[in-house]
């Protein structure tokens, strides 16, 4: 943030500090109650709340043990390898799908490239519960209600969106004549597309990935409605779980979750400044 | 105009023409032909068509009507990675995520080339435009006029016998430009390739190429040798194109000769070499370049018409003197002599004659 100029009125110099102690705010309500659940999740008593003992930090007051209980017991187990297995399937097919629904809405010669677009983002727009409503009735239909391969392409058309999205921002900046250029050089279409094309937009490809991961990962009111109990996630297991038994094990299975979060996150900003350097814009 | 079609052409366009939207055509019926060897550019003003025949060629467009043939056979199915045709792209269109080498190499292992042979390639490509140093390099790391010498090197490594370049130059600055030029058609004649290369730029058209052909309105107005193009002009819009041009306007009088008389709409007569008038009557716009203007009434035939004129700007340029006439209620004719020492500085006010050699005044169409 910038220093206040020398000049600067009594009300600038108020709506300053105004300003940063809004910013100040806004970041706290944000993030305190994600980070309150880190120490919470090591405590050594079945209570959401900061024993004594916690707050003399003695040692005593800490434990693993609801780490042991999501790590063990089968309760969590299931769900935690459910969406293990929908997750990368879902991502994968939201790549693919996304990646090439991008690369030919670019185009300029597509026919209602704006309403095709528009229908594909659909998902994000629409209210999530309306979407699953609407999956529930099709998927009942054609027999996918109910299925693990349902659930993935429910979770696939949630994440289409973002891989379109950013795809589509990567392709923006990118220089169509470097295609012609490969073709020129022999290069048919597959390899122009795996050697050139592929290797620059792979950011925008890696970075709606993350976003179409995290969506099935997180995801829990489309798979309450299209998946039934063999296919119980871990977001599924913790909504009940907050329900019926309340244990602290859920703060250790949303530490976990935090966790992935942040280590695909930061994966996402190192990959971007990678793309950077390559493109040239920053010094490297 | 048309070239028709011999039996050395390399390249043949017949009667091709291109539209994009099934209504206007952007070429309208080219023909051209152009042996081996040949440096061939194609030159007008941006929407003349010249680009479009390039990418047709390239075969990044495909004709709408006619067929264009390399080598004798016809390329009008064969997709751009089939056509092993070298590309020089106005932007250099280099990989940016692979380095010099890399990008060199690209064309050799589509071509499923083993590594030592790829190696000596690039090796020769490199020093070829001087960049042997900057193989490890990203294109990024690299000035405009070394990342295009790097794109003519990836034009060249895998031996095309035909080479297109889009306005390769457009984007350098002018001295660059000057030793690029020089470089790229040095380095065509040596190694014997056909090029066509396309520019809007005047000057490097008539500098680098065995012939011209400068394209206008989606046809080809005139293809020649640089000198034909800039001394005998087939139609006005050449004549105004390709470098200074005064120009009058007036109806034929008289043909005769071989000469035409054309009187000016001024009333004045004059002397006039017709080239694209065939009948008395016609209206016609006579050109004349500047330096052809003679204020020496000596040099000229004895008969020859001359016109009245008045200085309005005297523009002294070192080597040559610029004179700003009005001649036949116009008042910007341009007449340029040498720095000689009988040749006299003339004052603004001044009166003189002018006139010229007939076959230095074409008479073109209107």
């Amino acid at each position: 943030m910038a220093a206040l100029p020398p000049y600067a009125s009594t009300g600038q110099k108020i709506w300053h500090y105004a300003y940063r102690a809004i910013c100040a705010a806004i970041f706290f309500f944000l993030i305190a109650p994600i980070l309150v659940i880190i120490p919470l999740s090591f405590n050594a008593e079945n209570f959401f709340t900061f024993t004594p003992e916690m707050l003399r930090l003695d040692p005593e007051g800490y434990s693993l043990k609801h780490y042991r209980d999501f790590f063990g017991n089968p309760d969590w187990q299931v769900p935690l390898w459910n969406s293990l297995k929908i997750a990368p399937v879902a991502t994968f097919l939201s790549v693919a799908l996304g990646t090439l629904a991008a690369i030919g809405l670019s185009q300029p010669h597509v026919p209602f490239r704006r309403a095709i677009m528009a229908t594909l983002i659909s998902p994000m727009i629409v209210p999530l519960i309306i979407s699953a409503a609407g999956m529930y009735f099709f998927y009942s239909r054609i027999g996918l209600q109910g299925t693990y391969w349902g659930v993935v392409l429910a979770h696939a058309a949630l994440g289409i969106p973002f891989v379109i999205i950013t795809v589509t921002a990567t392709l923006v900046g990118f220089d169509r004549s470097l295609t012609r250029a490969a073709a020129n050089l022999g290069a048919g279409p597959v390899r122009t597309f795996f050697k050139v094309q592929m290797p620059l937009i792979l950011p925008g490809v890696v970075s709606g990935g993350l976003f179409a991961f995290i969506t099935s990962f997180d995801e829990v009111v489309v798979v309450l409605f299209v998946g039934s109990a063999g296919q119980k996630t871990l977001p599924w297991q913790m909504f009940t779980g907050l329900r019926e038994q309340i244990s602290p094990t859920i703060l250790a299975a949303a530490t976990v979750l935090i966790s992935i979060s942040v280590v695909l996150l930061v994966t996402l900003e190192v990959l971007r400044r990678r793309s950077e350097r390559l493109r040239g814009m920053s010094p490297g | 105009m048309a070239q028709g079609s011999s039996t050395d052409a390399f390249v043949e366009f017949e009667r091709v023409q291109k539209s994009y939207d099934g209504e206007n055509l952007v070429v309208k019926d080219l023909n051209l032909s152009l042996p081996k060897g040949e440096f061939l550019t194609m030159l007008g003003p941006s929407g003349s068509g010249k680009t479009t025949c390039l990418m047709m060629l390239a075969g990044f467009e495909t004709a709408t009507h006619g067929e264009i043939r390399l080598d004798g056979k016809s390329i009008n199915n064969i997709p751009p990675h089939k056509r092993g045709i070298g590309m020089v792209f106005q932007n250099y269109a280099l990989f940016p995520h692979m380095t010099v080498g890399e990008n060199l190499a690209f064309p050799l292992e589509v071509r499923k080339m083993g590594r030592s042979e790829r190696e000596q390639k690039i090796a020769r490509a490199l020093d070829m435009v001087q960049m042997g140093d900057f193989k490890n390099r990203r294109p990024t790391q690299l000035s405009g006029g070394q990342q295009q010498r790097i794109a003519l090197a990836r034009a060249l490594v895998f031996e095309p016998e035909l080479v297109l370049m889009d306005e390769p130059l457009g984007a350098l600055d002018k001295q660059l430009r000057e030793s690029l030029q020089f470089e790229i058609t040095e380095l065509a004649h040596r190694l014997g390739i056909t090029v066509v290369y396309v520019t809007h730029d005047q000057t490097e058209a008539l500098t680098m190429s065995d012939r011209v052909a400068v394209f206008d309105d989606g046809r080809i107005q005139q293809l020649a040798p640089p000198d034909e193009l800039y001394e005998k002009p087939q139609n006005s819009f050449v004549a105004q194109f390709i470098g200074e041009n005064n120009t009058l306007e007036g109806v034929v009088e008289k043909i005769e000769g071989g000469f035409a008389l054309v009187r000016l709409d001024g009333g004045e007569v004059i002397d006039a070499l017709p080239v694209n008038v065939q009948e008395v009557g016609q209206r016609t716009r006579v050109s004349i370049r500047p330096e052809r203007v003679e204020s020496n009434l000596e040099r000229l035939h004895p008969e020859a018409h001359t016109l009245p004129a008045v200085v309005q700007e005297f523009i002294y340029m070192g080597d040559t003197f610029r004179t700003r006439l009005k001649v036949a209620g116009r008042d910007d004719f341009i007449m340029k002599t040498r720095n000689a020492p009988d040749q006299p500085r003339l004052k603004p006010g001044q009166e003189i004659r002018i006139g010229w050699l007939a076959e230095d005044c074409r008479a073109l169409d209107a």
